[in-house]
């Protein structure tokens, strides 16, 4: 799909150093707007690590930039993230409704719920088909329920770039398709840039629009074929 | 302050409230419970029930600096040095890959072991022995005053930073991304604890004061289906063990801070046996 040409991120010469030992390196790449940028690499090679750089999570040296293509101006950047997990337990009295409010409100979500509140969150969890979780416990959901609402968090308000830490386990392979026709979706419908840490390789080659292929440096960008056929790509999972 | 005592006089009409101590020790406890209990929320979901008791044990080291110091006032000593043993204690959490249980039983067997050195080389371990346990039936009309003003106070910081804090015990790199300065809260959090626990262990004792603040929210936790529910079984829990506590010791003799936790001990089980059922 072609980019709409009117924003760019630009991630430029990030590195990350913990303990003196080089997790990071020199990682440059661009994000077009309406684009689907899946980091793939095996265990270890720092995909984590670079999405906190780029979250400001931990220190590195290098930036992000967030240029509108029209002025060349450099813009502050909205970014949305979707974690790979959260410190819930089962049966923890978190409902939905509870977590959401938590990080998009300030009204106390110990004191008596707020309807004007909870209606703006029912509203954004319909979105990706969620609203009806909105009064469950948050550690009673499912993998892919959790997923859908954790987006809907992570797109509200809606972000320029959105970064998501795909988790390893708990999402089945179908559930793990549908979040990613969403995130085509969502894509296409607001312009927005999206980078993703996939661990599925097969649909990274269906859904990707542009492959990192990460070990500590960029092996290898492109798009999907440039990247799977690669000798890069061979050396880092092998002949699949 | 008389229309308080003559009001609970009338309200509460048992031979007990005819002393004045039982009266401030009543008000004490309908004033701490409550704060302990909500402030117990966010400690137990975040799993820092070792770092509060971590911080009631540095009270001995505040109160043995402060002598040396030669600060007359024992508060300000504790408090201060229990802030500074919380932010310590939280920056070397953040900056080490250990495991923080590690960390904080370092830092609290120095704690401990710095104050009764400290305390029994001058000779006045004894004098301070009374902290170990605590004894609410102490408690004056002035220290009942500075307890309203924490009352209050706690009651605004929980209802303008609780989500902040909720957001970051959920995931702290989320807060993050939503423009939520993740460290200043967490030290927030930790500083209005240690102020909490400093403020209350003379009535309570450096051995009971975590109990009182992790068990209410235990407890809650194993029926509670979401935060409100959350936060109001565990006011309950508290208000209803302190009470209790306080007049079956009045009869039986049983200093009142142990009692209080057997009571709030047997709640913890009662609704750790119903969890099953309402989480069917």
């Amino acid at each position: 799909m072609e980019a709409c040409g009117l924003h760019c991120t630009k991630i430029k010469n990030i590195s990350v150093n913990i303990e003196n030992q080089e997790i990071v390196k020199n990682v440059t790449f661009d994000v077009h707007c309406g684009e689907l940028t899946m980091i793939i690499g095996r265990n270890g090679a720092g995909k984590s690590t670079l999405l906190k750089a780029l979250l400001n999570e931990v220190e590195h040296t290098g930036k992000v930039e967030f240029v509108d293509m029209k002025d060349k101006k450099n813009k502050k950047i909205k970014i949305g993230y979707v974690p790979q997990s959260l410190n819930i337990e089962r049966n923890m009295p978190t409902s939905v409704y509870d977590m959401f409010a938590s990080y998009i409100s300030d009204k106390p979500v110990f004191l008596k719920k707020n309807k004007e509140l909870y209606e703006t969150i029912k509203q954004n969890l319909k979105i990706f088909g969620a609203d009806k979780l909105i009064d469950k416990r948050v550690g009673n959901l499912s993998g892919g329920e959790l997923q859908r609402i954790l987006l809907s968090i992570a797109t509200y308000p809606i972000p320029n770039l959105l970064i998501l830490d795909e988790p390893v386990s708990g999402v089945d392979r179908n559930g793990t398709r549908d979040f990613y026709e969403i995130l085509s979706k969502l894509k296409d419908k607001y312009d927005m840039s999206i980078i993703l840490v996939s661990h599925d390789l097969e649909l990274v080659k269906k859904f990707a629009d542009k492959v990192i292929l990460l070990d500590k440096v960029v092996k290898k960008q492109g798009t999907a074929k440039e990247v799977f056929e690669s000798k890069e790509f061979k050396e880092s999972f092998g002949t699949i | 302050m008389e229309v308080i005592y003559n009001f609970l006089e009338i309200i509460l009409p048992f031979d007990f409230m005819q002393y004045a101590f039982m009266k401030n020790a009543f008000l004490a406890i309908i004033l701490v419970s409550p704060i302990f209990a909500i402030l117990g929320t966010m400690i137990v979901n975040n799993k820092m029930a070792f770092f509060s008791d971590a911080l009631g044990h540095s009270a001995l080291t505040g109160i043995a600096l402060g002598m040396l110091l030669g600060i007359s006032n024992m508060n300000i000593s504790m408090i201060l040095f229990a802030i500074i043993f919380a932010i310590l204690l939280n920056l070397v959490k953040n900056r080490t890959s250990y495991g923080a249980d590690t960390i904080i039983s370092v830092f609290s067997s120095i704690a401990i072991a710095l104050g009764l050195a400290i305390l029994a080389q001058s000779g006045s371990f004894n004098k301070y022995s009374s902290y170990l346990i605590g004894d609410i039936l102490s408690i004056s009309t002035t220290e009942i005053l500075y307890l309203t003003i924490a009352f209050v106070l706690v009651f605004i910081f929980w209802s303008k930073l609780f989500n902040k804090l909720n957001a970051v015990s959920i995931n702290p790199m989320l807060a993050k991304s939503k423009g939520i300065n993740v460290k200043l809260i967490d030290n927030i959090f930790a500083i209005v604890i240690a102020i909490m626990v400093m403020i209350s262990i003379r009535w309570i004792g450096i051995l009971l004061i975590n109990s009182i603040m992790i068990l209410p929210a235990a407890s809650s936790r194993n029926i509670a289906k979401n935060m409100r529910s959350y936060h109001g079984f565990s006011i309950i829990f508290a208000l209803f063990s302190g009470i209790l506590g306080l007049i079956i010791s009045y009869y039986t003799n049983i200093p009142t801070g142990p009692m209080i936790v057997i009571i709030l001990g047997i709640i913890y089980f009662i609704t750790f046996g119903m969890k099953k059922l309402v989480n069917k």
